[in-house]
């Protein structure tokens, strides 16, 4: 197993030191994820865990460190780090299958494999029967499975996902986090997936990880890496484990006095 | 009911003819304008113009609007000018339009260009911008090179608001041309409208007045309709 994503002393500022609008959104913050590993940025608005996600993606500098993906520095976003997003971002005006075949076709392959490798992976989401569908036409819950698709579909080294499950109802949300640990599950000729997952929903993240990075606000640092030991895969039993309540317990305690309300506070 | 009305306070003497005329003198100058194919000629002559218009605003207004909104540079230098000609009336060009066309063809066609020009370059600035900002970060981290993003991402994104563009271009085009043929023209339905008026046949200008708005209703619904067509997804954008 070696080290997937390398995060090196990273720091991000917004405004001048002296200005009345300076923030430290992340103060010198260090971490690295393993090969196969899943793990969750916790933390409650403000934290900077967005910002974290947005460095590694390659959509915002460093003001100061460094990130290296699979050993190389990142200088912007690239093909190597998927993204999926809360708000989805799918092409409205391409069907299912276009959307996820997007990445596909940049990389240059045939169409008809394309073609093969979407259907594949819009099935595995459980999306089958949709493929001609526009993203207007599907719920939010089923959006998201497409963006999953689409992300999962051109094999990135990492997974980043920005609160993906933020803007669905309850119920869908507990079947979508048992749908993004199999996608993200070995398959035939693919490993598991590295992920690093921002939440803001210590149960999402404690079901979902092998650790969780919590975070607090202003600045941004690493409170505590807690690592998950349950096994997989996890289902419904793993939420009734007692184990799990008590972790979900232990994990409020230590984040509670950070959750404050802030106006205009960034995430 | 309004129309009855109408009908029946100009049957009791109460509306001088020459000022409005009743609705059925209305339609008995447009049956004579159709008759003799006069109404079809004009509407021809604006049709035709108002098309080279926006066929020219179009092939202009869209890719300066695509580089403006795309380069800040660009933007910033291109600014100023344009909005100081911007709020320049089209109707405050038709002496400059003359001096440098004469009256006629070109003049009328260069006043419309100016007004639907503006329409559309605004709208194209504006489209561009409001891309959706996760649509191009989820493009970039699928692999998309700047050529791509603009080509598969920025420029579908932007159809509505060309869309948009071209309805506004459409209707203010009606606005101008109307104006320019009253004075740069001797054919057209503002030169109809005009001509009419030194005859104080207010029932045949009425006609014109009513053919415009008719057609620029007609003109508009079918872009609606062809929108509708093209960007069906679309109605994603408005929920």
């Amino acid at each position: 197993m070696g080290t997937k994503v390398d995060i090196a002393n990273v720091s991000k500022t917004y405004g001048d030191e002296d200005d009345g609008d300076f923030v430290l959104a992340l103060d010198n913050v260090s971490m690295a994820v393993q090969e196969g590993e899943f793990v969750s940025l916790l933390g409650p608005s403000g934290c900077g865990k967005s910002t974290l996600l947005y460095i590694v993606a390659g959509f915002e500098q460093p003001t100061r460190g460094r990130v290296d993906v699979s050993g190389r520095p990142v200088s912007g976003p690239g093909a190597d780090r998927g993204m999926v997003f809360q708000d989805y971002a799918l092409f409205p005006w391409m069907t299912v299958v276009d959307n996820v075949a997007f990445g596909l076709k940049l990389r240059g392959l045939a169409a008809r494999q394309c073609q093969e490798i979407a259907r594949e992976h819009i099935a595995l989401v459980g999306l089958a029967g949709f493929e001609n569908r526009f993203p207007h036409q599907l719920s939010g819950g089923m959006r998201q499975r497409c963006a999953l698709a689409r992300s999962v579909a051109n094999n990135p080294e990492v997974l980043l996902m920005d609160e993906p499950l933020a803007a669905i109802d309850a119920l869908t949300r507990n079947t979508l986090q048992e749908e993004i640990l199999k996608v993200c599950d070995a398959r035939a000729g693919r490993p598991r997936k590295s992920v690093i997952y921002v939440t803001h929903s210590i149960d999402e993240a404690v079901f979902l990880s092998d650790r969780i990075v919590v975070m607090t606000p202003r600045p941004g640092r690493i409170l505590e890496v807690i690592p998950v030991p349950f096994e997989r895969p996890r289902n419904d039993a793993t939420r009734l484990a007692p184990e799990f309540q008590q972790l979900t317990g232990h994990i409020w305690g230590t984040i509670k006095s950070y959750v404050r309300p802030r106006e205009g506070a960034l995430s | 009911m309004l129309i009855a009305l109408w009908e029946v306070a100009f049957r009791l003497g109460l509306l001088n003819p020459v000022f409005l005329p009743s609705p059925s003198r209305i339609l008995a100058a447009a049956h004579q304008l159709l008759v003799t194919g006069e109404l079809f000629r004009n509407i021809a002559d604006s049709l035709q113009r108002i098309a080279i218009a926006n066929l020219v605003a179009i092939c202009t207004a869209v890719p300066l609007g695509f580089f403006m909104g795309l380069y800040r540079p660009f933007e910033e230098m291109m600014d100023g000018i344009v909005n100081l000609i911007r709020p320049i009336p089209p109707l405050a060009w038709i002496p400059l339009a003359i001096l440098w066309f004469g009256l006629g063809e070109k003049s009328v066609i260069f006043i419309t260009l100016i007004s639907a020009f503006f329409a559309i370059l605004l709208n194209t600035i504006a489209g561009v911008r409001s891309v959706d900002k996760s649509l191009v970060r989820a493009a970039l981290s699928l692999g998309a090179t700047r050529r791509v993003l603009i080509t598969k991402v920025v420029l579908p994104a932007t159809l509505p608001s060309l869309f948009t563009g071209f309805r506004i271009a459409l209707g203010v085009s009606w606005m101008s041309i109307v104006a320019a043929e009253l004075i740069a023209s001797s054919s057209g339905l503002g030169f109809m409208i005009n001509y009419y008026r030194e005859l104080l046949r207010s029932d045949l200008i009425l006609v014109g007045m009513l053919s415009i708005g008719i057609i620029g209703f007609a003109m508009d619904r079918g872009l609606q309709w062809l929108e509708r067509r093209l960007l069906p997804w679309r109605v994603a954008l408005v929920l």
